[in-house]
């Protein structure tokens, strides 16, 4: 943390360039000065359900190391993403009905504030009121109000089996036969759900789902554009039930923000960072979903 | 006060004494005027009318708060949210429902019957506490362990800004784009806003259900046993340890075939599929007696399931025969410390002369070390400060943090240096100053900064139906 600390200094406009895989997002960083996260594994412990690594650390070396325990954390990204960027991008994984949303796995996070200060945000247990949740806050702030540098993550033990169905049948009826299923996909056509668990209940529950026509399944190739749902499934357009975000070709425009939100969330920025230097140039509400 | 009607609206010494005070050992200031609006729009006029007199606000639900958050200081307006206790909308086949802040926790799942839905978080008042006192303090409950405490179950949130300002937090749909306002308000002890529609996620019944009692003969036993599980790979619904001292005082009032002999017993509970909890109860049976179980049963049937939850459950309440007065702490430790801390805090109690019962959401490492004592013995108090105090001492240098699932309120604000460094806490302040920077929201809590108020002292009633 301490050369991330000094190489974020106190002056000047600063980001932190994690695996670039989306680092136009929010309208990109402005020309700011780049610095690079700590990376590495510092402890995993299974017993405590949690992990502590550096945010430079690439999500595949963290889930390669966690799966050879069992072990899985709420977050995906494109191929490279590390662990810091996919956290201020915030968006969470496809599986989010079986590991949570991205913001229930942040537990603490070591940070650098606009100041230049190292402070730690959460706590580095599961479960914990203490203060302010500012591990929430963070995530999905695209960097806008401190920098992550170090972060405890809740793991989840990986399911036993999996298994991908699909037919042309309504969400709707898929749920109604479904116990909490990992991830539920629309294209206004097909129905595509993950079961996980344990084979006999998976074997069960796909009995039921003949039934409604649905039989062993590639899931969709997800457009790489993002939308919220509206009501309406654009051409191309692949839902993910009960999330609100729609998968399309292209992304949609960002949606419409009430003025007392974009004036909370103003208020936010310049209380954590009055001087404006973290990824100027990137705006939180300018993303599609 | 011409914001509310006037039958809305108490200044009578009765209430104000009433609501001056909640189900924590912290003693305040006095309640100024006493407001019960019925509506958001009497929620921001109450506000309002507060800054327009240069006083604070305080909002309050049912007021069983154990950290003294709902407690006021320096005459504030109080917003009591009781009446504003309907259900508003439920979406069975979204999975959601709106409900105004005063909807107590247990209504709600009572409401959602015969739905195969429910409301999971479970705090210990249940029974009285209302959905509104548990955003504020980000509920838990031993429920929790699997399903998440209150702020995932939290989709969105209508709020009155310390400014009087109405905006809705969050989405219907989950995560909205922009930072998490909505996971920000939750959890903010009343100092952020005031909560006046909320739209929580509801979760599905799970088809299978097992309760299993075991039991230790050895506290270390049993903490052992729990690390085990979660190393294992298995998350429990619920995980629940309940010492020597605990069993002892309930197994009379509830009969639940709790081993009274035992150093400690745990509750599992594990929910889902038919095969995954048959196969989660093999493998714990494995665990357990590999750990020095002495036996496992599992519940042959609701009956027995209600009955083992119910001595849980009933520790509270059991405690009276024991001492007149209680003092309930709540840290959080890594679970591998258990054993350790656990023992830790059977000295600290024994050093102060005091006599502790420890039942607790073993699963979370959340401890709940319960301190009896007879406030009418002199200088009872500061022994049981203190011990207090060393817990909290103890726990935060295993690795803890200083709540859990109560909060800080006025409690605990003033250990908060004890886990945050002065940068930690300016971050907090700056979240707070965003949302408040008047700083007229239920001052004086949470953050060790600004006017000093409030001294814990004796209780000697519970709120009904609670338990730790």
């Amino acid at each position: 943390m301490g050369l991330f600390l000094s190489a974020v200094g106190d002056s000047g406009a600063v980001c932190v360039r994690g695996g670039g895989t989306r680092w136009g997002l929010g309208g990109g960083p402005g020309g700011a000065r780049e610095v690079s996260a700590p990376v590495g594994i510092m402890s995993l412990q299974p017993a405590e359900m949690t992990v502590m690594v550096g945010a430079g650390t690439t999500l595949s070396e963290l889930s390669d190391e966690l799966a050879i325990h069992g072990l899985e954390v709420g977050m995906e990204g494109p191929v490279g993403s590390t662990v810091g960027g996919t956290l201020a991008v915030g968006r969470s994984a496809l599986r989010r009905r079986r590991v949570g949303s991205i913001a229930d796995t942040l537990l603490q996070a070591d940070c650098v504030g606009a100041d230049g200060a190292a402070f730690t945000a959460g706590g580095p247990t599961v479960k914990n009121v203490t203060g302010y949740d500012l591990c929430r806050l963070l995530v999905g702030s695209l960097g806008t109000l401190a920098l992550l540098g170090r972060v405890i993550l809740r793991t989840r033990p990986i399911a036993a089996c999996s298994c991908w169905l699909g037919g042309e049948v309504e969400p709707a009826e898929v749920l109604g036969s479904t116990y909490r299923p990992s991830c539920v996909l629309w294209d206004g056509a097909t129905t595509w759900v993950l079961l996980e668990g344990h084979g006999e209940d998976i074997d069960a529950t796909a009995g039921k789902l003949a039934l409604l026509g649905l039989t062993e399944a590639e899931p969709p190739v997800l457009p790489v554009g993002r939308g919220r749902w509206t009501g309406r499934l654009p051409d191309g357009g692949v839902l993910e039930v009960g999330s609100g975000v729609v998968h399309q070709p292209t992304d949609a425009g960002p949606p419409a923000v009430p003025d007392g939100i974009r004036n909370l969330a103003a208020r936010m920025r310049t209380s954590f960072d009055p001087s404006g230097r973290l990824n100027p140039g990137r705006d939180p509400y300018r993303v599609a979903a | 006060m011409a914001a509310l009607d006037v039958g809305r609206v108490q200044v009578g010494d009765g209430a104000r004494r009433l609501y001056s005070r909640d189900a924590s050992v912290i003693r305040g200031g006095r309640a100024g005027v006493v407001c019960f609006p019925e509506t958001t729009e009497e929620v921001s006029a109450a506000v309002v009318a507060a800054l327009d007199h240069g006083r604070d606000f305080v909002a309050r639900g049912a007021g069983t708060g154990l950290a003294g958050g709902a407690v006021p200081c320096d005459e504030p307006v109080m917003v009591v949210l009781t009446r504003m206790d309907r259900i508003l909308e439920v979406d069975v086949a979204r999975r959601l429902a709106w409900v105004e802040p005063g909807v107590v926790n247990l209504d709600l799942s009572r409401h959602l019957a015969g739905t195969g839905l429910h409301f999971a978080p479970d705090p210990s008042s249940q029974q009285s506490c209302t959905i509104g006192g548990n955003v504020a303090n980000n509920s838990g409950g031993p429920h929790c362990l699997l399903y998440g405490v209150t702020s995932a179950h939290v989709l969105a949130v209508e709020v009155v800004l310390p400014d009087g300002e109405v905006l809705v937090l969050g989405d219907e749909d989950g995560d909205s784009v922009g930072y998490d306002l909505r996971g920000a308000f939750v959890g903010g002890e009343g100092t952020l806003g005031i909560a006046t529609r909320i739209c929580v996620r509801l979760t599905e019944d799970p088809p299978e259900v097992a309760t299993l009692l075991l039991d230790f003969m050895s506290v270390g036993a049993a903490a052992e046993t729990v690390s085990a599980i979660i190393a294992a790979g298995m998350v429990p619904a619920a995980l629940e340890m309940m010492d020597q001292r605990v069993v002892q005082a309930v197994e009379p009032f509830v009969n639940a075939g709790y081993p009274t002999d035992a150093a400690a017993v745990l509750i599992v509970e594990l929910d889902g599929q038919p095969a995954g909890v048959a196969d989660e109860i093999r493998r714990i049976e494995e665990l357990a007696s590999a750990h020095g179980a002495r036996s496992v049963r599992v519940a042959a049937d609701a009956g027995e399931r209600e009955r083992i939850w119910k001595g849980r459950k009933s520790a509270f309440g059991a405690i009276a025969v024991i001492k007149p007065d209680y003092y309930l702490n709540d840290t959080v430790i890594p679970r591998t410390k258990l054993a350790e801390v656990v023992e830790r805090i059977y000295e600290i109690v024994e050093e102060q002369d005091l006599i502790v019962m420890n039942v607790f959401h073993a699963g979370d490492g959340n401890l709940h070390p319960l301190l009896l004592f007879d406030a009418r013995e002199e200088g009872v108090m500061e022994r049981v400060l203190a011990a207090g105090e060393e817990i909290v001492r103890v726990s935060v240098a295993a690795g803890g943090v200083l709540s859990g699932e109560h909060g800080i309120g006025l409690e605990k604000k003033r250990f908060m240096s004890l886990q945050f460094s002065p940068a930690d806490l300016e971050a907090q302040q700056c979240l707070r100053s965003a949302f408040d920077p008047s700083g007229r929201a239920n001052p004086a809590k949470v953050l060790p900064t600004g006017a000093s108020c409030g001294h814990v002292t004796s209780l000697g009633r519970l709120p009904d139906g609670a338990w730790v």
